[in-house]
């Protein structure tokens, strides 16, 4: 073993740009101050009518695109500036990066609004019936490019690869709320197999929309403490009833540790392991044993070649629904032992919910963040711990630590289940 | 011809659901002695579709999880059944439960009768659009139907179903997403990062809001049905979808060799790009791939061309320009495209050809020409319709005794 190859004597994979937006902000060093500040990036919907609603908040980002550019701009304005944060840090060019894009980004559909454009065209052109034969009657009588390209599940990769110069085809994929993790993931194996020496690994979510929010109200997924917006994500609470849905995107740059030591480029961190499972139990919840997330972690660590005494800190996945807390508890003591109560971990979605198809990555970079400060994110609103969950969630208020190693936990919908292990850049 | 190695990537196993039948022997059969399309052309005129045949979804999904699923899910999850049953699979828990997967996939199918009701209140005149739209949504959605939409959840239901655990990944982005499933599906295993998996999709084109998303683009054929490479002189833009669902059972050679199965093909490494769409680059990038991914010299071409004009027309001067002497035959003529689902069918027909030793009859003897001899190589060349490029060498497993 080298200082470039790992204990599988696959190559070490440095961090070597990263990038961040949230309901925070945009970039990391808005996101990190009111992030360890202990601020909530949650409010009341704006961008949206909120009646009728059964939750009518979210950590939607309203500062990146005009309110109505729609789902698709947003999701890719995200993406654009978390990876191009990335890139700038890392040193390549931004438009000729050179590396394969791996993408994590919702799925994709029309929005009411151009249902309601295509079906007002096609009844000024005398189909009288409302209804999807009207809107294909405008569809083919009027060249619709702009919905097009919003409806395609390649468009965001696709734009994303011209403007940052990516190699190849690039690889857009979902994994629920597991995406993030997933495309760093992929990242991280492309490079192990030798068919590159940098990739970027990109997630973003800008799709909180009324039909969103219906759709998870409707799985009795979303918190509905409205009153108080900034309050209505407390992971690890007793009084948790939900997640809050929320918007950003994240990226890495990685490469191998012996590409990014011969062009002199900053390591961040390394990412040493990542692990996944998949859970046949249910579709939305997790089998009752936790075995699939425990699965997860402990391919994770083994990934790495690190032990539960290696984890300083767990950046939890955290979501503040009564039942993934739960599990995530559940799934942690049976990996770690009593030693668990001793780990810190904290839930960065206390402070900018759950961004969903983002939340591995974004995530991933607090992570990363968590090691080269020294600074762990509290968990925020954990007035009311919960009696069920003995955990040191880092309750309110960051906390110095000295870490070395992070476990980031990244659970969803579908049975999916992907842990990552960082560390810190090697002595 | 190389010597076998250990980390070869082989097929062992094909579940095939298509208009043309159920299956892929049925579907083999139909495509060797292929008399004409099975089509739609009522429901959705001007648009005609190529719908699913009959399926006995019982055959592969118990009652309670057929009612989570919409068409999409369901054909997925049959067709998966299929291809783990085909490679032997199916009842071994083991080798379930430590199977990696790569589902390529879009968005379920949105409840009609609902967005019709909206359009409908809307069109009456309402004071303010989005709160009515909040109102009819909250009240009329059913609750599981967004677990029937989302995309990664062809791949959900294919865990819960045949316990299929060892990994669950959703690649999307239409044809591409296809392509790049098998792409990282076979660079993992020739590379030891997996031994055997699940990689495949599905599609239902008999669904109003799914024509909408290529003809938003004005991508979808509106005259009488013609093969594929015969729709640009006609009304629309070439494409005919059909409904069907492809999985493939990929494993290492050596543990298919240990298990002691049938192997239908060997896999080369995927080439698979994108790019500007202008005829010169695109031929410049297909030039490029058919090194890269070695089909220069194979027996038969399967494409699994979308019928899109500018597409297949540029996929039709790469044919004769740099292929010119080999045959090829367009799957779409037969099946009509399957969208995400379409390179894995492709790959898949060069599978069958493979394992029986034959190219079936041109489907368009106008354009296409009779093989001249039993297939030891197929490459199979995708052109998404809208942007998306893949290429793979399918070839004769020697030592596989089929």
């Amino acid at each position: 073993m080298s200082g470039f190859t790992d204990q599988a004597g696959r190559p070490v994979i440095a961090i070597t740009g990263s990038g961040v937006v949230s309901s925070l902000g945009n970039g990391k060093k808005d996101n990190w101050a009111r992030l360890t500040n202990g601020e909530s990036g949650i409010h009341a919907i704006k961008r949206f009518p909120s009646d009728h609603l059964r939750t009518t908040m979210a950590g939607t980002v309203d500062f990146m695109t005009p309110v109505d550019a729609g789902s698709t701009a947003l999701t890719f304005a995200l993406a654009e500036a978390a990876a191009v944060e990335a890139i700038a840090e890392s040193g390549f060019k931004i438009g000729d990066f050179g590396g394969p894009l791996f993408l994590a980004a919702p799925p994709v559909e029309l929005e009411w609004w151009q249902r309601l454009d295509l079906d007002g065209d096609g009844g000024e052109n005398g189909v009288n019936e409302p209804g999807y034969e009207r809107i294909l009657h405008a569809a083919r009588n009027r060249a619709h490019e702009e919905f097009f390209r919003s409806a395609q599940f390649a468009t965001i990769g696709s734009k994303l690869r011209e403007r940052l110069g990516t190699r190849g085809l690039p690889i857009t994929l979902s994994t629920a709320c597991a995406s993030g993790a997933t495309a760093i993931q992929l990242g991280v194996e492309a490079i192990r197999r030798g068919e590159t020496e940098r990739v970027i690994a990109v997630a973003t979510d800008g799709s909180v929309t009324a039909e969103a929010l219906v759709r998870f109200s409707l799985l009795s997924a979303l918190s509905t403490q409205n009153e108080a917006p900034e309050k209505a994500s407390k992971p690890f609470s007793k009084d948790r009833d939900g997640f809050v849905m929320a918007e950003g995107a994240a990226a890495f740059v990685m490469e191998s540790l012996e590409s990014a030591r011969a062009r002199g480029a900053t390591v961040l961190g390394i990412l040493e392991g990542c692990g996944e499972c998949a859970d046949d139990f249910h579709r939305t919840r997790s089998k009752p044993d936790g075995s699939p997330a425990i699965a997860a972690v402990r391919a994770a660590l083994d990934d790495a070649g690190v032990s539960t005494d290696d984890i300083d800190y767990v950046n939890a996945h955290g979501t503040s629904t009564p039942e993934n807390d739960k599990m995530e508890y559940l799934s942690l003591s049976a990996v770690f032992g009593e030693k668990m109560k001793s780990v810190p971990i904290s839930s960065n979605k206390s402070m900018i919910g759950h961004t969903l198809t983002a939340a591995g990555a974004i995530e991933a970079v607090f992570s990363l963040m968590t090691i080269r400060s020294g600074t762990l994110p509290p968990t925020i609103n954990h007035v009311t711990p919960d009696p069920a969950i003995e955990l040191d969630v880092v309750p309110n208020t960051k906390r110095d630590a000295t870490v070395n190693r992070v476990l980031s936990n990244s659970f969803g919908f579908g049975g999916q289940n992907t842990c990552l292990v960082i560390a810190a850049e090697p002595a | 011809m190389k010597a076998p190695v250990a980390n070869d990537v082989v097929i062992t196993g094909i579940g095939l659901v298509s208009s043309l039948g159920e299956g892929a022997d049925a579907n083999w059969k139909a495509l060797t002695n292929f008399a004409g399309p099975v089509l739609e052309r009522e429901r959705f005129a001007p648009y005609t579709v190529h719908p699913l045949p009959e399926v006995d979804w019982s055959q592969q999904i118990a009652k309670r999880d057929q009612r989570q699923m919409e068409a999409w899910q369901r054909i997925g999850t049959y067709a998966a059944g299929l291809a783990l049953e085909d490679a032997g699979i199916k009842d071994d828990e083991a080798l379930c439960a430590s199977m990696d997967m790569i589902v390529a996939a879009g968005g379920g199918e949105r409840d009609t009768a609902v967005d019709t009701m909206i359009l409908n209140r809307i069109a009456d005149g309402v004071p303010d659009r989005e709160v009515l739209i909040n109102e009819v949504l909250t009240t009329e959605l059913r609750p599981t139907l967004f677990l029937a939409q989302l995309s990664n959840l062809l791949a959900g239901n294919i865990s819960i179903v045949h316990k299929v655990t060892g990994s669950s990944r959703t690649f999307m982005g239409e044809e591409g997403a296809g392509i790049s499933a098998l792409q990282t599906t076979i660079a993992r295993i020739r590379s030891g990062q997996s031994t055997h998996a699940l990689v495949g999709g599905a599609y239902n084109a008999e669904h109003p809001d799914m024509l909408l998303g290529y003809e938003l683009g004005h991508h979808l054929h509106r005259d009488a049905w013609m093969p594929v490479w015969q729709r640009d002189r006609c009304e629309g833009g070439g494409v005919i979808t059909g409904s069907g669902g492809v999985f493939l059972v990929l494993e290492s050679r050596a543990r298919a060799e240990r298990r002691g199965v049938p192997v239908y093909a060997l896999l080369g490494n995927v080439a698979a790009d994108q790019g500007p769409l202008d005829a010169t680059k695109t031929h410049h990038r297909l030039s490029q791939m058919a090194d890269e991914a070695d089909i220069g010299s194979v027996d038969v071409i399967i494409s699994a061309a979308s019928g899109s004009h500018a597409r297949t027309s540029a996929e039709r001067s790469f044919l004769s320009d740099n292929l010119t002497d080999i045959p090829f035959r367009g799957i779409s003529t037969a099946t009509g495209h399957l969208r995400d689902a379409q390179f894995p069918l492709a790959v898949a027909v060069a599978a069958l050809a493979l394992r029986h030793g034959s190219t079936p009859a041109p489907f368009d003897p106008e354009i296409e020409r009779p093989a001249e001899r039993a297939p030891t190589s197929v490459g199979v060349i995708a052109l998404g319709y809208n942007a998306g490029e893949g290429m793979v060498r399918v070839s004769r497993a020697e030592g596989d005794g089929s």
